[in-house]
């Protein structure tokens, strides 16, 4: 093994690190802030992958010349497009299941094979080419046999970006500062003035947001189709549950560890067997500590 | 699951209805001018309607084709449409009532092996008929099943040859994690080592992986001449995206894909495609009648921007063949179509194919071709009829 191929390694760690990061971070507000267990998340994923195709084909139809800058303008969109559709979510069928957890499981399980059933039917079930802008195409050659592919540099740039922006949101805003009270203490916070029901909503349509902020990045290294959300949501599951809940530097602690071991032990093993590898370590570290690696402790 | 559980439920009862009324099947005798029953059945629905609803087209197609020019036997084809929602218990479920309901001659479906082998005891009990259309591993033989894909040796021998002649002897195999990518694989090792190549790396990622970066990694630390593909689905977007996006087109020109088709190359974006080779049967442009027809005919019926690809002229050409099968035997009944169906011809839009005498399946082409930018294939190499293998020796 050469020292090439190991630095290759390490990157592609860094990078699936920052990818099942961008994943989690959406189900780390919803599942881990609030509770929710979102089944639908992953096509919450896929809407913002099908909003970045359709942004893309508005410019390739009315502004051809502009298709280079379509791909930050699709981020947008998808962000406000499902955070949107995340706030009607949480009107219409969210905040009747918040005291039944096993209840809000089923149905937003049922939500997942509607919405897959709606994109077949509005987008065709066969896969849909979502471009990659011409800058973001190619590797960048530090020597000449490692190739550091400009679109995972632009994943760890926006993840990073996105992360800011929630520690900004959470910790250094009002509506942070609504949203964690609410979350340690409802009631408590309902008395001292604060609109729970509002907040609640707000906490869903962000956290939805930010799994449409990863659909849509996640067009340039995946397929965009009807199915693309399950290829996600059990990665995403699986990191926030590791990391343990209502923790966000948990979650990124364990995109990183889980990240890192997987690209290590596929260095030495078969990508299936390391993946299986991983999972047993996964269930093992949950076996001896349930509340995940990075739990904080909260009072009941 | 509570799922599981309604769908055993579901099953039980019906086939208990079934084994209640034994009489009800096949007593009904038909008149010449009734149309003749067949099914279809594929996922519609659930994560392999991407593959399986242009095949349905495609079999629908054939349908309207031979009634307009008259029917089988001068009965009219009455399709009956069936969704097996990437569900391998509804495919059986589904399946039975074919049989048992509908009473359909031949049923034309299934995509993937495992939903196959679900319906397969079922086609044997009813002693119904069914054509399945995909290219697949064989180690499978059933007195009621045609299949009209090509089997392994069909897939893996032509590609591995023309890699050996064309890029060079070392080899690195690919795939996905389950039956199809590992049984060809088993093939291929032995098939490569004979002929004076070896293997430097084999690896499978699971089905519906989206991160390749380690295999690339892998595959540029071991400079291999030639890559065998078995890699399947929506991991094959991912495969070529982060191929492509890592700048290696060297490594693109040395793929041969086993899985990767006109159609998986509309989703995967062509852009990352050009210059990768796949092994097929049948593509949209093989130059002659039948294939330019086949594909007029499909677009006319469509739409303008659809494409045609093997397993969807596995299809068309599965009823086809049942009807030849039919005509010849002069019966609907399904074990003199089988034994009618013993080394027929038909000039099918692949070129000439037969039916082998005993196991079943084709004598086909192969064809080697690499995607252009539109996402096309220029077809490099066509083999001479292959001899269908399902059980080779290793």
């Amino acid at each position: 093994m050469t020292a090439d191929v190991l630095i290759s390694q390490i990157f592609n760690g860094l990078s699936l690190f920052t990818i099942l990061a961008l994943m989690a971070i959406g189900l780390a507000v919803v599942f881990g802030l609030m509770g929710v267990i979102n089944m639908a998340h992953g096509e919450l994923m896929a809407l913002g992958a099908f909003m970045t195709y359709v942004t893309s084909q508005f410019f390739l139809r009315f502004f051809p010349g502009l298709i280079d800058i379509y791909f930050p303008i699709g981020l947008v969109v998808a962000f406000l497009a499902t955070a949107l559709a995340g706030l009607v979510l949480e009107r219409v069928m969210i905040r009747h299941l918040y005291k039944r957890p096993l209840d809000t499981m089923l149905a937003t399980w049922g939500l997942s094979l509607i919405l897959q059933q709606t994109f077949r039917n509005v987008f065709g079930a066969i896969n849909v080419s979502v471009p990659t802008v011409s800058w973001l195409r190619g590797a960048w050659n530090p020597t000449p046999e490692i190739g550091i592919p400009l679109s995972r540099l632009f994943i760890i740039a926006l993840t990073l970006a996105v992360a800011l922006g929630v520690y900004l949101f959470f910790y250094r805003s009002r509506w942070g500062l609504r949203i964690r009270a609410v979350m340690q203490h409802r009631d408590m916070a309902g008395a001292a003035g604060i609109n729970t029901a509002r907040v609640d909503a707000v906490t869903f349509a962000v956290g939805c947001g930010l799994a449409g902020i990863a659909g849509s990045a996640l067009t340039m290294i995946a397929s965009t189709g009807p199915s693309t959300g399950q290829q996600y949501i059990i990665d995403a599951f699986i990191v926030v549950v590791f990391g343990g809940i209502e923790s966000f530097v948990g979650t990124f602690l364990s995109a990183f560890l889980i990240g890192q071991m997987q690209s290590m032990f596929e260095l030495v093993l078969s990508n299936s067997m390391a993946k299986a590898l991983v999972l047993l370590l996964v269930i093992v570290a949950l076996y001896f500590r349930p509340n995940g690696l990075f739990s904080v402790k909260v009072r009941r | 699951m509570s799922y599981t559980k309604r769908q055993f439920l579901k099953t039980a009862a019906v086939t208990a209805a079934a084994g209640a009324f034994p009489g009800v099947i096949g007593s009904r005798v038909a008149r010449a001018a009734d149309p003749v029953k067949v099914g279809i059945l594929h996922s519609l629905t659930g994560s392999i309607a991407i593959a399986e609803i242009g095949v349905t087209e495609a079999e629908r197609l054939a349908i309207d084709e031979i009634n307009a020019a008259g029917g089988v036997m001068g009965r009219q084809i009455e399709a009956v449409i069936e969704d097996g929602a990437s569900d391998n218990p509804i495919f059986a479920e589904k399946a039975q009532k074919l049989l048992v309901s509908d009473k359909c001659a031949a049923v034309f479906g299934c995509y993937t092996s495992a939903s196959r082998k679900a319906v397969l005891p079922v086609f044997e009990r009813y002693k119904g008929l069914l054509y399945y259309p995909t290219h697949d591993e064989g180690l499978e033989f059933s007195k009621n099943i045609i299949y009209t894909g090509a089997d392994g040796v069909q897939c893996a021998f032509p590609a591995i040859e023309w890699l050996m002649k064309n890029r060079g002897k070392k080899f690195y195999l690919i795939g996905s994690d389950f039956i199809f990518p590992r049984t060809i694989n088993r093939i291929s090792r032995p098939t490569i080592t004979k002929a004076g190549g070896t293997v430097v790396g084999e690896d499978y990622e699971p089905l519906g992986s989206t991160d390749f970066a380690s295999l690339i990694n892998k595959i540029k630390a071991a400079k291999p001449d030639s890559i065998l593909s078995t890699v399947v689905g929506d991991s094959n977007v991912s495969f070529y995206k982060q191929l492509n996006s890592a700048g290696l087109t060297d490594v693109a020109k040395s793929i041969v894909a086993l899985a990767v088709g006109e159609e998986e190359a509309r989703g995967i974006g062509p852009e990352n495609l050009v210059g990768v080779n796949s092994c097929m049967g049948y593509f949209q442009s093989v130059d002659s009648p039948e294939s330019k027809k086949f594909g007029e005919a499909f677009k006319a019926k469509y739409g303008p921007t659809r494409v045609v690809g093997d397993v969807m002229e596995c299809g068309y050409i599965s009823v086809y063949l049942w009807k030849a099968a039919v005509e010849k035997a002069g019966s609907f009944d399904v074990e003199k179509v089988v034994a009618a169906s013993s080394n027929l011809p038909f000039d099918a839009p692949e070129g000439k194919v037969k039916i082998h005498e005993t196991n079943h399946r084709l004598w086909k082409h192969a064809r080697i071709g690499t995607f252009k930018p539109d996402g096309q294939i220029e077809i490099l190499y066509e083999s001479p009829l292959i001899e269908p293998v399902p059980f080779p020796k290793l």
